[in-house]
């Protein structure tokens, strides 16, 4: 039980990060390889915040500034390459990648920073017979709320027509008058406010911050994108969900007496091999429903 | 008789072929004006250049008076242009309906009027407005992505190969729409493989080839040219 329910947790804040990636992917093409980092920087921001000012203060505060973050990055790394062939871009998010775990390296001096406890998300609870943090309960429907506001955004606004619009034909979208950057700038803004959302979640159940803490949640959300069918919201929420609960299972099954626990993070990218060749769309991978 | 549109000396390079070289055309208010000319002459470019999608390196575009050249798109489109892209370009994955609304993306009024006037020239798509537009038939994205671009309201509507990969009985609708569309007051600037259809219904034409204007005239002047009908209408001397 409470390896369910860490999974269906941690698969919240894999979701929260994987939409980033999809959505980014959806209207780009491209791999925001530094969506994983900004993550991070979220992580970072809180630890800095929580010492300059109150808790209601500074979570607005590291929403807001993720966003800003992820919104600048866009228009610095990737907007200028608006043009250039899709590597070149993959490229330049590499490299701000590693911009950003240098620039956190240099901020903290490589020391592990401590995660600041928010007393609500942090307290404990009882349920099903199992003790486990407000946080783990929270996660799941704070994700699906957030993920249902994020659909009805898509399918109902203005500014949603014009993401799926602008995900399918880029120049078309133009003449009918869309202004590309600001749908793109608006993308890296969800994208980057649901990062710092689980950013908040996810380090509440983690004793500190390092600046290479965004990898390997980065990478499995990634996973998680790529397995739901990468471009897709909803096949990207439900691949986080079954990433974070298949990793956590495994970690209660042994063979032979041998825990599989130091397997679990090999499993997520066992599963992404199979999935790249049973089914390489993923998923909920996109339908063609063009007409030759 | 006053312009709506003009270009002036127009040349687009695309790396170091020229396109477009040094074109200089009217296109006067309320009228029906075509180009026509073969695969590859710049017809599109030109069309293309006007919307702001390619980028000129050099002349003017003169709107209603006033310069849009290197304006951006949705600029142009703002101002009162929109253009037909060739082949369609309808939005697959949006409803007929949202194809719709995201044609008239940059005003901020009421639309239901507008909807209903688009409906009442093309009712298929009132039937089918819930549909994803990518399972429409090829006439019916046609006339789709003519009902989208008229609901920016623009002044001048032009149109990329209208008529290309349709079945004749539709290519004939399409005509009869862009009268239709004319008649209501709107200038409608034309790019049509199909002379003989386009030259029928326009006021002006412009033959066009390899980058340059090589005749002008009015669609019957053209249509009873020798080498036009030798050219570009199939009719043997």
């Amino acid at each position: 039980m409470d390896y369910l329910l860490a999974g269906i947790s941690v698969g919240g804040q894999y979701a929260l990060i994987a939409i980033g990636y999809t959505m980014v992917y959806g209207i780009l093409r491209l791999i925001n390889f530094a969506h994983g980092d900004i993550f991070m920087v979220a992580g970072l921001i809180m630890v800095y915040a929580t010492t300059a000012m109150p808790l209601y203060l500074s979570i607005p505060f590291v929403l807001l500034v993720t966003v800003i973050i992820g919104v600048t990055i866009e228009r610095v790394a990737y907007k200028p390459l608006r043009s250039a062939p899709r590597m070149s871009v993959m490229i330049s998010a590499i490299g701000v990648s590693y911009t950003l775990q240098n620039i956190a390296l240099y901020a903290t001096g490589g020391l592990a920073k401590v995660y600041p406890t928010i007393p609500f998300l942090s307290n404990t609870v009882k349920i099903f017979g199992a003790t486990t943090k407000w946080v783990t309960v929270i996660t799941p429907v704070l994700t699906i709320a957030l993920v249902l506001g994020l659909v009805a955004i898509i399918k109902f606004t203005k500014i949603g027509i014009a993401m799926r619009a602008v995900s399918k034909d880029f120049e078309t979208s133009q003449l009918m008058g869309v202004k590309i950057n600001r749908v793109i700038s608006m993308t890296f803004v969800i994208g980057s406010f649901l990062a710092a959302v689980g950013s908040i979640l996810y380090f509440s159940n983690y004793p500190s911050v390092v600046p290479t803490s965004g990898s390997m949640p980065g990478l499995k959300s990634f996973v998680a994108a790529v397995f739901g069918g990468i471009g897709s919201i909803p096949g990207a929420v439900v691949g986080a969900f079954i990433i974070g609960i298949c990793e956590n299972l495994i970690r209660a099954v042994s063979i032979g007496g041998v825990s599989l626990t130091p397997f679990s993070d090999a499993f997520t990218f066992a599963l992404l091999i199979v999935i790249l060749c049973v089914k390489p769309s993923g998923l909920f991978g996109e339908k063609v429903t063009d007409k030759v | 008789m006053s312009n709506i549109l003009e270009i002036k000396d127009l040349s687009v390079n695309f790396g170091g072929i020229k396109a477009v070289d040094g074109i200089s055309m009217q296109v006067p208010k309320g009228k029906i004006i075509t180009l026509i000319g073969a695969n590859g002459a710049g017809k599109s470019t030109i069309l293309r250049s006007v919307s702001g999608i390619v980028k000129p390196q050099h002349g003017d575009i003169i709107f209603d008076g006033e310069s849009i050249f290197g304006k951006t798109p949705d600029t142009i489109v703002s101002k009162g242009i929109t253009l037909v892209p060739e082949g369609r370009r309808i939005f697959p994955n949006l409803t007929v309906l949202e194809n719709l609304k995201i044609g008239a993306y940059l005003r901020k009024d009421k639309l239901d009027n507008d909807i209903e006037y688009i409906y009442s020239l093309f009712p298929r798509l009132k039937e089918r407005y819930w549909q994803l537009a990518g399972t429409l038939s090829g006439g019916e994205q046609q006339m789709l992505a003519v009902g989208r671009a008229l609901m920016s309201k623009p002044r001048l509507i032009m149109m990329d190969e209208p008529s290309l990969g349709l079945a004749p009985l539709v290519v004939k609708d399409i005509f009869d729409i862009i009268k239709t569309i004319n008649k209501s007051g709107i200038t409608v600037l034309l790019n049509e493989q199909n002379a003989n259809m386009a030259l029928k219904i326009a006021d002006l034409g412009y033959v066009i080839e390899t980058g340059r204007i090589t005749l002008t005239g009015t669609g019957e002047e053209l249509l009873s040219n020798e080498s036009v009908k030798e050219a570009y209408l199939g009719k043997s001397k």
